[in-house]
């Protein structure tokens, strides 16, 4: 299991679940993926591309720059 | 969605492919202002494929798309919206995923007569022609006002079990969605790209105009739909900030643009776009005061910041409303 950070700062929807989604397809299922945005809509967005394709929200958080931290798990189908 | 749906309900494997051109209005706007934060900040398209149950690939394209924009083939709507031509790029563009990802047809919700350039009966043809997708196009809501496609051809889909949906009421489509069940929808024809905006075509073709090249970059078109935009001179025009949301989101550009901001009173972020002098700063920071709430006052600091950081304070009077000309104003 490995865990990677994705930046996904100043970038409005639907660009930060572009990111998610193409640095998603570089991972092995179980392996985690931290990404940090400061768009409020990737609160609903990520979440919902996760249903979509079998991954799973772990945490949904604020760093001290009060920006939103997402950790997603990727499914079993990678 | 609608389209969707009805193949499914023959058994069809659908998944949903969604284009991110930069121009699309979702979500933007509402996460930038302020004041728009209490409206559910959903994606539409991942909202939709939720609702159907089904994948949804969401593709970044505005780097290609530019030459769309740029010269479109078809010209121009109403205002810098290329619909026909966007129309062959997307169709081609959800071809050439389809073709890559093992799919045999794509659809879309088109309906003969719905809209004025991209879906009138004669150009329905040309976006089947020029995208290379031909008879694998299907449109399940008009497809018997069509040629049978392929797949209604060769039996895939039962051609019977499609519409024949034409014209620009949303009546039909209104009493399909209430059959399926849906109680929420997107709003028919509300307009999900800023290129058919008018004040928004505005300020592209002025951008155009000052560059002197048909050009743009991401950045150039993220920032022509926030703050009011205001062009002195040709050489430059400001960005300013209307509310905190937006003064939020400029801030991540400062570095790149020489900005001003008042410091004796509450009042916006503005970005300088363009070269500028001593004499172009001291207007842009009148009228930075201009916008802020020392507009009353005998005079406000202003605090200008260059492209290196180096700082200096101007002391000015507000430019009052009456002395900004309105071509000034984007």
């Amino acid at each position: 299991m490995s865990r990677r950070y994705l930046d996904a700062r100043r970038l409005l929807c639907p660009m930060p679940v572009i990111r998610v989604q193409d640095e998603v397809g570089k991972l092995a299922p179980g392996d985690e993926l931290e990404v940090t945005c400061t768009d409020p809509g990737v609160v609903n967005d990520v979440p919902a591309w996760c249903r979509l394709n079998g991954h799973r929200v772990l945490d949904i958080s604020h760093n001290e720059n009060n920006e939103i931290v997402i950790t997603i798990e990727i499914g079993p189908h990678g | 969605m609608l389209a969707a749906k009805v193949m499914q309900d023959q058994g069809v494997h659908v998944e949903g492919i969604n284009f991110f051109t930069g121009f699309c209005v979702e979500g933007h706007t509402h996460a930038i202002r302020k004041k728009d934060r209490a409206q559910p900040k959903r994606n539409n398209a991942l909202w939709v494929a939720e609702q159907l149950g089904i994948k949804l690939h969401i593709i970044d394209v505005s780097q290609p798309y530019k030459d769309v924009v740029i010269n479109p083939k078809h010209g121009y709507g109403a205002n810098l919206n290329p619909c026909l031509d966007c129309k062959g790029f997307m169709v081609k563009n959800a071809l050439d995923w389809a073709e890559a990802n093992g799919f045999d047809f794509i659809i879309t919700g088109e309906v003969v007569g719905q809209r004025p350039m991209s879906q009138r009966r004669d150009t329905m043809p040309v976006v089947q022609r020029e995208s290379g997708a031909g008879d694998r196009l299907v449109r399940p809501l008009c497809a018997k006002l069509l040629p049978p496609t392929l797949p209604e051809r060769e039996g895939w889909i039962d051609r019977e079990r499609l519409h024949d949906f034409s014209g620009r009421s949303r009546k039909p489509q209104m009493q399909l969605a209430e059959r399926f069940g849906f109680k929420d929808y997107a709003q028919p024809a509300g307009g999900c790209c800023f290129l058919t905006d008018q004040a928004y075509s505005v300020k592209l073709a002025d951008l155009w105009k000052s560059r002197g090249e048909r050009d743009y970059e991401l950045d150039d078109i993220m920032l022509l739909k926030v703050g009011r935009h205001l062009r002195p001179r040709p050489d430059f025009k400001l960005i300013i900030g209307r509310e905190e949301g937006e003064n939020n989101f400029l801030e991540g550009y400062r570095r790149q643009f020489v900005h001003l901001r008042p410091t004796s009173h509450v009042g916006p972020l503005v970005l300088v776009d363009g070269s500028v002098d001593e004499s172009d700063l001291e207007l842009a920071a009148r009228l930075t005061a201009r916008y802020s709430k020392g507009r009353d006052a005998e005079t406000v600091s202003v605090e200008v910041t260059d492209l290196d950081g180096e700082r200096h304070t101007l002391e000015v009077a507000p430019m009052p409303a009456d002395e900004i000309p309105q071509d000034w104003i984007l």
